[in-house]
C-alpha cells in the first residue's frame, strides 16, 4: 500500500482503496473546475455584502448597494402611475360622453374603473355586479336612478339617501300599511304582480287597479313603468328589487325598506367616480 | 506485560500518505495544433465559410411583406411576440413548427451520426467552427505548431508580449461581432447597427453582446478542446448512435503496424515494418490534442485532419493514401481478421499486401450501399414524416381564426322585457399582413340578436369589424334572447367569422345559458 497503484488498463493511478478488490481510480478534476469553485465563493460572500443579507436581532444587513424589494415596488409603482398619467389627465379633462366615444380612453376608463369596482363596490353588488336583494343589478337595463352615464355617474358620485352629502338621491316611498288596510294592500300587490304575471286572485288584481291609481301612480306612474327622478322601480317589468312574489310585494307596499349608497365623489375623487360610471355603464345596460 | 518495543505494528496507512500523494486537480495541458493541408482541410473551409456566412448575413436579409410588416427575411420579433421566416409567419401559438423543427434536427443528427459519425462535431458544430477561427488567428500573429510552442516557453520580452496582445485582441474582435451579429435577428438590422453603435440600444442589446462576447472568447479561445470533452453531453450520446456500420475516423492498424520510426533501417535489419513510420503528425495536428492510433475515444470530434496529415505523408514515403481513413468498424474488423489470421497471429504486413507489395483484394472498402440499412431508413423515415406532416400543416394552416369566452359572472342577465342577455368576449385573429374586414354570424340560436358594444351598431344576427394586420381584436359581445325563446332553456351555437376579401373563415361552438324556471 505503501507505493503507488497503477491501474493497468488506464495507466491511471488509484486512491488506494480496495473495496472487495475493485479499485477506484483518482482521475483529477481540472484546474479550472476548482477556480470555477473558488469562484461562486468569492461571489457568494461579494453578494451578501452587496445586498441585504446576514439577519440582525431586528432587522438584516442592508447591504452596501442600499437594495431594497420594497424601494424597487415603490420605482414600478410611480413608473406606472407616469405612464398612465396622460390618460389620467385626458380623462379628468373629458366629458363622460366624450370618454365613451373615444376608443382608447374608454377602454382605460373601463378597466380602471374595474378595479376601482372590485376594491369600492363588489361587497355589496357583487364581483360580477349582479347585485341581490336589495343590490341592484348592474348588469340589466333596468335603472332606478336613470341608465345614461350622465345619471350613473351622480348616483356613482352622490350616493342614495346618503347623510354625507347634499346632492344625493333621495326619495323614500310612504310605508303604505298606515294608509292602507291589510287587504286594500294585498290587492294592489295583486295588480302589480299582474303586470307581468298572472295573479293569483284576479278579482283582488282588478281591485288593486284603481287603489293603485289613487296612491301609487304619482310616483310609479299610470302605466307602472317607474319614474327615474323620484327613483321609483318600474313595476311592469321582470325584474324586482327586493323579490318577486306577491307577498314580497305586499310587504314591501306595507313598510318599504329603503336602501342606501354612500356618495364616492368625496373618497375616491372625480376621476375614478369617473371611471367607476363608464365601467358600470360598459357592463352591457348603459343607455 | 509486553515490552515497549514489542507493540505490534497495525497495518494502517494514510490515503494521502506522502509516497502516494498525488495532485487533485490537473492542470490543463496546453495542445498546439499544426496546420493541416488536403480534402478535409479544405471541405471545413468551405464549410466554415458557409456557416459563418450564413450566421453573419442572415439578419441582413430582406423580405418584402408589405408595408404593415417588417422587411427582415428572418426575424425573431420578441416585442410583439412574432417570429419571420422568408414567407412564413409564426404566432407564438404556432410555435410547434419550431419544436417540430427542433425535433428533425434532433433525428437528422442522429440519421448523419449513425451514417458519417460525428460529422457535426468535426465540421458544423459552432465550437468547432470558432475555435477553427480562432486557431487561423493565433497561426496567423504567433506562427505555426513549433513557433507557438517555442514562444509559450520563452520567457516574456516585449515580442511575446505584443504578439500575445493582438492574438487575444482579435479574438476578442471576434467574440464582439459573434455576440453582435446575434442581436440583429432580434430587430430590424440595420436600425439596431446604427442605435447600437451610437449608443441608444436598450441595456438588453448591450448585455446579450457582452455576455456572447464573453461566452465566445472564454470557449473559443481560451477553453477550445476542453468544452467538447467536459462539457458537452454529445461525445456521450454519439457511442449509442454509431453502430459497425458507420463511418468514423479510424486507424488502421491492420496495415500500420508494427509501426517503426526509421522503416528502412529496420527493413534492412529483417524487422517486420507496417506501414507507420510514427511521424506523429496525426497527433501534432489534432485540435483535441489526442492520438488517433489509440482507437476511437470520446475526445475524437472526427475532423479529419489528421487524415489529411497521414495522406501527405503517405504521399511523401510512396505508399497508398489511406492509413488513416473514414472506415467502419465492420470493414475495420474484415481487414483486421485478414492482418491477424483470424486472431491467431499478431499484425502481419505481409498478409495484407501481395508480392508486389499492393493490398490484396480481399481488403474491404468503403461501399455506399452501408449506409443504406434499416437503420438509417428509420431515421430518415421519421425525419421526411415529421417534416412532410409540419409542410402539409404549414400550408393549410389558418389565417383567421377567433376565440370565444363565455362570460363567467354573471353567466347570464334579465333583461326587464323578460329576455335575456349573455356576454361573450370574442378574439378576432388577423394572422396575415394586410388589414381585413371581418364579419361575425350568430349560427344557431334562432330569434336571438348580437350587439357589439364597441361598434354601437343596432342588434342583429351579423356584425361587420375591422382588424389590424397581424393583430388580434378582442370584441365584448352581447347575445341576447327573447322571453320566449329563452324559456326553453340553454343551447349550443356558433359564432363564425368570415373574411370578406376572400373565403377564409373559422367558427367557436359556446353555449348560451338561460335561467332554469
Amino acid at each position: 500500500m505503501s507505493e503507488k497503484h497503477i491501474d493497468e488498463t488506464t495507466g491511471v493511478e488509484t486512491t488506494g482503496h480496495v473495496w472487495d478488490g475493485i479499485r477506484e481510480l483518482n482521475n483529477p478534476l481540472p484546474r479550472w473546475w476548482l477556480w470555477t469553485f473558488y469562484l461562486t465563493v468569492i461571489w457568494s460572500v461579494a453578494y451578501t455584502i452587496a445586498y441585504p443579507a446576514w439577519p440582525l436581532i431586528s432587522s438584516a444587513t442592508s447591504g452596501v448597494l442600499g437594495y431594497s424589494s420594497r424601494a424597487e415596488l415603490g420605482k414600478e409603482l410611480a413608473a406606472v402611475e407616469e405612464g398612465r398619467a396622460e390618460l389620467v389627465a385626458a380623462v379628468a379633462d373629458t366629458s363622460l360622453e366624450d370618454i365613451l366615444a373615444d376608443q382608447e380612453l374608454r377602454r382605460f376608463a373601463a378597466s380602471a374603473g374595474e378595479a376601482a369596482y372590485m376594491v369600492n363596490c363588489s361587497q355589496c353588488h357583487g364581483s360580477g355586479a349582479r347585485g341581490s336583494a336589495g343590490y341592484p343589478n348592474l348588469n340589466d337595463d333596468d335603472w332606478l336612478w336613470g341608465g345614461d352615464i350622465e345619471a350613473i355617474y351622480q348616483t356613482i358620485a352622490h350616493g342614495v339617501r346618503f347623510d354625507g352629502d347634499d346632492a344625493t338621491r333621495f326619495s323614500e316611498m310612504p310605508a303604505f300599511g298606515d294608509i292602507l288596510s291589510g287587504e286594500e294592500v294585498d290587492q294592489v300587490a295583486a295588480y302589480v304582480f299582474s303586470l307581468m304575471g298572472d295573479p293569483s286572485d284576479q278579482a283582488a288584481a282588478d281591485a288593486g287597479a284603481a287603489l293603485y291609481a289613487d296612491n301609487c301612480a304619482a310616483c310609479h306612474g299610470e302605466d307602472a313603468k317607474g319614474l327615474t327622478e323620484f327613483g321609483a322601480p318600474n313595476l311592469a317589468d321582470a325584474i324586482w328589487f327586493y323579490g318577486s312574489d306577491e307577498r314580497a310585494i305586499a310587504a314591501q307596499i306595507k313598510n318599504p325598506a329603503h336602501g342606501v349608497m354612500p356618495g364616492w365623489q368625496s373618497r375616491l375623487g372625480e376621476v375614478t367616480v369617473k371611471q367607476l360610471a363608464v365601467y358600470v355603464h360598459s357592463l352591457g345596460g348603459g343607455e | 506485560m509486553l515490552d515497549r518495543n514489542e507493540v505490534e505494528r497495525l497495518e494502517a496507512e494514510a490515503v494521502n500518505a506522502a509516497a502516494v500523494r498525488q495532485p487533485l486537480y490537473a492542470p490543463r495541458k496546453k495542445i498546439f495544433p499544426k496546420r493541416a493541408t488536403g480534402n478535409f482541410r479544405r471541405f471545413k473551409w468551405i464549410v466554415m465559410a458557409i456557416t459563418l456566412g450564413i450566421y453573419y448575413l442572415t439578419p441582413w436579409l430582406r423580405w418584402d411583406r408589405g408595408e404593415f410588416a417588417p422587411d427582415q427575411a428572418v426575424l425573431v420579433d420578441l416585442a410583439n411576440r412574432r417570429f419571420y421566416f422568408f414567407f412564413i409567419e409564426i404566432w407564438p401559438q404556432e410555435f410547434f413548427y419550431v419544436a417540430g423543427l427542433l425535433v428533425m434536427a434532433g433525428i437528422g443528427l442522429f440519421l448523419v451520426t449513425t451514417t458519417v459519425g460525428r460529422a457535426w462535431c468535426g465540421y458544423t458544430c459552432p465550437q468547432t467552427v470558432w475555435v477553427d477561427l480562432f486557431l487561423v488567428v493565433e497561426r496567423a500573429v504567433e506562427g505555426d505548431r513549433n513557433a507557438r510552442i517555442k514562444l509559450d516557453k520563452a520567457p516574456w520580452s516585449a515580442d511575446k508580449l505584443a504578439k500575445r496582445v493582438v492574438k487575444h485582441a482579435t479574438w476578442l474582435a471576434i467574440a464582439v461581432a459573434t455576440g453582435g451579429a446575434w442581436i440583429f435577428y432580434f430587430a430590424d438590422a440595420p436600425t439596431l447597427l446604427v442605435d447600437f453603435v451610437t449608443g441608444h440600444a436598450v441595456p438588453e442589446v448591450y448585455i446579450t453582446v457582452a455576455i456572447l462576447t464573453a461566452t465566445t472568447y472564454t470557449f473559443g479561445g481560451l477553453m477550445r478542446e476542453q468544452v467538447c470533452t467536459y462539457m458537452c453531453p454529445w461525445p456521450r450520446i454519439q457511442a449509442a448512435m454509431l453502430d459497425e456500420n458507420s463511418l468514423t475516423v479510424t486507424y488502421n492498424d491492420w496495415r500500420g503496424e508494427p509501426r517503426r520510426r526509421h522503416a528502412k533501417k529496420a527493413a534492412a535489419e529483417g524487422k517486420i515494418v507496417g506501414d507507420c513510420v510514427d511521424c506523429n503528425a496525426c497527433v501534432a495536428v489534432c485540435p483535441m490534442g489526442i492520438d488517433i492510433r489509440d482507437g476511437q475515444q470520446l475526445e475524437c470530434i472526427t475532423c479529419a485532419l489528421c487524415i489529411d496529415a497521414c495522406d501527405s505523408v503517405m504521399d511523401k514515403i510512396g505508399k497508398e493514401r489511406g492509413l488513416i481513413s473514414y472506415a467502419t468498424l465492420c470493414d475495420y474488423n474484415a481487414n483486421m481478421s485478414i492482418a491477424t489470421d483470424n486472431g491467431a497471429e499478431p499484425i502481419s504486413p505481409s498478409l495484407v499486401r501481395d508480392g508486389n507489395g499492393e493490398l490484396v483484394g480481399s481488403i474491404a472498402h468503403f461501399h455506399l450501399s452501408k449506409i443504406f440499412r434499416p437503420r438509417t431508413f428509420v431515421y430518415f423515415g421519421a425525419w421526411a414524416a415529421i417534416g412532410l406532416v409540419m409542410l402539409v400543416a404549414l400550408m393549410a394552416r389558418d389565417r383567421i381564426d377567433i376565440n370565444v369566452l363565455h362570460d363567467r359572472n354573471p353567466q347570464f342577465v334579465l333583461l326587464s322585457g323578460g329576455s335575456v342577455r349573455n356576454g361573450y368576449t370574442v378574439k378576432l385573429l388577423n394572422m396575415v399582413p394586410q388589414p381585413r374586414i371581418f364579419t361575425l354570424e350568430l349560427h344557431g340560436l334562432p330569434g336571438g340578436f348580437m350587439s357589439v358594444a364597441e361598434t354601437g351598431a343596432p342588434e342583429s344576427r351579423i356584425a361587420t369589424v375591422g382588424v389590424e394586420p397581424d393583430r388580434l381584436r378582442t370584441l365584448k359581445v352581447f347575445v341576447r334572447l327573447p322571453a320566449d325563446a329563452a324559456a326553453r332553456g340553454s343551447r349550443d351555437f356558433s359564432f363564425v367569422v368570415k373574411d370578406t376579401g376572400s373565403d377564409e373563415t373559422d367558427s367557436y361552438e359556446t353555449t348560451f345559458i338561460a335561467p332554469e324556471n
